[in-house]
């Protein structure tokens, strides 16, 4: 590619006429206004007033706006609550599923050993089971463990479905790893084991990190197990509270906008920082090992 | 309102922590008597990977394949709400379940061909419209201009947002009255829209919801996908006289094709076994005129209680799915990178 040129689809695009930029930048504008218009309208119904909750104004910033909704929301409804039940679940599915997942990817990296197309194969096919379709032996076998409405319940059901993704992502970061450096740790006396756990893991803390951000997002934003495995108010995570917020529309819409908004400022900036990770580890379909 | 004390906190951390040390002792038993087995006793030569795939293993399955094993016990049981314990399991009441699924209303009104139909035709409208409206914005982003970044992040919010916030504020502006989709109609000079009351209305509301959620991804896959093609192709084609739309046609889609297949494959199971968006904006309703394959076996089992039968409902969407993954990866060589080592 030449340098200087930024790649196009069409090549006169690099020549677009005024008249074309302008009909270009007004579909993206109108486009992001649609992408964002019902974020900011979460955002201008939760600094409504209360006695305006329910009004048919449409202007961002509502008429006499007021954070007295957030107040309400955080010091008369469970929302610590739930936001402490949902990093409970959320951080030990992620250190359970990381301690599975960590050195079976490196088994899967290192040796060729009988099983090992089969088995990379088989764990891509687990991602395709609909989640909806375990649910129900799972709530069994939790409610008969006594395990209901239980933080360990909850992480274990969780942890073990990120697993072969995480493995998926470990095992290609492992691949880039030179074996060198084992195996200079091997002629110096270390076992495997020690190698592995001096030499590879402290490399791979990119990955691990990566693989534990993925697992821990899918556990945070997770709805239909954590309705089914909860009942008990006390034991909510934030979907559940929220939904149960947004069934009394008339009165908690507002609270409900400003539990959105606090809970999707901290997702939305984290995402766009891992977004370009969150990608490659989606599409690994396509990738060639 | 229940305060968040000291009490509550130590109680979460002593439960992580001890089923960490459960986990932790439970993984170095096994890996005890794996060695014990396979490398003393068996002398095998590959002892080692086997040790470190053994709690992976393990976990996946105790709670992938075991689960799965165990619905299809279940879809031969009478389970439900009053024989939660003392069920009992037979033939004869699997073939009742299996041809409960395809003879009698799923919930209450609607029957499985109309379910998979609609289903169907929420999976093919989903997916077309994320691929033409992300392919649109890919290639209008895919070129040089001014505040593309600032584009590029503000596309991607939807997909950005976590699915349930966005899904119950959805239902929020689908509301007749307060909603802000309605309000914008009026302006408009007009009729308001029924979203949430009729059939029909509901279902597009959560197409049109399930539509704004999906472009994104279909567009940073596609973008990046645009991106990787040499501009000398085009230089090429554009020497030859080829017009904007045939290089479109025999450049760009082609050198597509391996970031679009997965990318649908993908899009294709996701949006085939969506949940959150149907229940959480309309709850299958009204009149479960939006319930889709996924929701109607949800409420089948958790709302009506019928678990017996919602087992065997689920292993007969789980071969509809895996018939279609089969049949696509087949045709188009999906995945075959993945595992060609």
């Amino acid at each position: 590619m030449r340098t200087g040129s930024r790649r196009s689809v069409f090549r006169r695009a690099r020549g677009d006429s005024p008249a074309k930029r302008a009909v270009i930048h007004a579909v993206l504008i109108l486009a992001c206004v649609m992408s964002v218009y019902p974020f900011l309208r979460v955002v201008s119904v939760s600094l409504r007033p209360s006695n305006q909750l329910l009004s048919t104004d449409l202007a961002l910033i509502p008429p006499g706006a007021s954070l007295e909704n957030y107040r309400a929301l955080i010091f008369e409804r469970d929302f610590t609550i739930w936001l402490w039940n949902s990093l409970v679940v959320s951080a030990a599915s992620v250190l359970v599923g990381l301690m599975l997942a960590a050195t079976a990817a490196y088994a899967f990296s290192r040796w060729k050993f009988p099983g090992r197309r089969q088995g990379l194969l088989f764990l891509l096919t687990t991602q395709m089971i609909p989640a909806g379709m375990l649910l129900l032996p799972i709530y069994i076998m939790v409610v008969r463990l006594k395990l209901f409405n239980t933080y360990t319940g909850m992480a274990i059901a969780y942890s073990v479905g990120s697993v072969p993704f995480s493995i998926w992502i470990l095992k290609g970061y492992y691949d880039t790893i030179p074996r060198e450096l084992e195996e200079a740790a091997l002629v110096d006396g270390a076992s495997p084991l020690v190698a592995f756990y001096r030499v590879v893991i402290p490399l791979s803390t990119p990955a691990l990190a990566i693989a534990g951000l993925f697992s821990f997002m899918t556990a945070w934003n997770d709805y239909m197990m954590a309705r089914v495995m909860l009942q008990k108010p006390n034991m909510f995570t934030w979907p559940v509270g929220f939904q149960k917020l947004m069934d009394q529309f008339q009165t908690a819409w507002g609270q409900f906008a400003a539990a959105s908004v606090l809970v999707a400022i901290p997702a939305l900036a984290l995402f766009l920082y891992s977004s370009k990770w969150l990608v490659s580890g989606m599409t690994l379909g396509g990738v060639k090992e | 309102m229940i305060p968040l004390t000291w009490d509550i906190v130590a109680r979460g951390l002593g439960e992580i922590g001890r089923l960490l040390g459960i986990v932790a002792v439970i993984v170095v038993v096994l890996e005890a008597l794996a060695y014990l087995i396979l490398h003393r006793l068996l002398k095998y030569k590959y002892s080692l990977p086997f040790m470190l795939l053994l709690p992976a293993l393990v976990g996946v399955m105790a709670l992938i394949i075991y689960p799965f094993g165990f619905n299809i016990y279940l879809a031969f049981s009478n389970m439900n709400m009053f024989r939660f314990k003392d069920f009992s399991v037979g033939l004869s009441y699997g073939i009742t379940n299996f041809l409960d699924v395809f003879r009698l209303p799923v919930l209450q009104k609607v029957t499985f061909f109309q379910l998979l139909g609609r289903t169907i035709l929420w999976t093919v409208v989903n997916v077309v419209c994320h691929v033409l409206g992300g392919l649109g914005l890919a290639i209008l982003l895919n070129r040089p201009m001014r505040g593309k970044g600032v584009y590029r992040t503000l596309l991607v919010v939807p997909w950005a947002l976590p699915q349930v916030i966005s899904a119950l504020a959805w239902r929020g502006e689908f509301h007749f009255q307060y909603g802000f989709v309605n309000l914008m109609l009026e302006r408009l000079g007009l009729r308001p829209v029924p979203w949430l009351s009729d059939p029909r209305w509901a279902f597009v509301a959560v197409v049109l919801v399930n539509v704004w959620l999906g472009i994104p991804f279909m567009m940073v896959v596609l973008l990046g996908g645009l991106q990787s093609i040499s501009q000398e192709y085009y230089d090429a084609a554009q020497i030859d006289g080829a017009s904007g739309w045939q290089q479109f046609r025999s450049i760009t889609m082609p050198l597509l094709k391996p970031v679009l297949t997965p990318a649908v494959i993908l899009g294709v199971v996701w949006t085939f076994n969506n949940f959150n968006v149907i229940y959480l904006v309309t709850r299958g309703g009204p009149m479960e005129g939006t319930d889709l394959l996924v929701t109607s076996m949800f409420k089948a089992v958790f709302e009506f209680y019928r678990y017996g039968f919602g087992a065997a409902y689920a292993m007969v969407i789980f071969v509809f799915l895996f018939i279609f993954s089969a049949v696509y990866l087949r045709l188009s060589g999906g995945f075959k990178g993945a595992w060609e080592s």
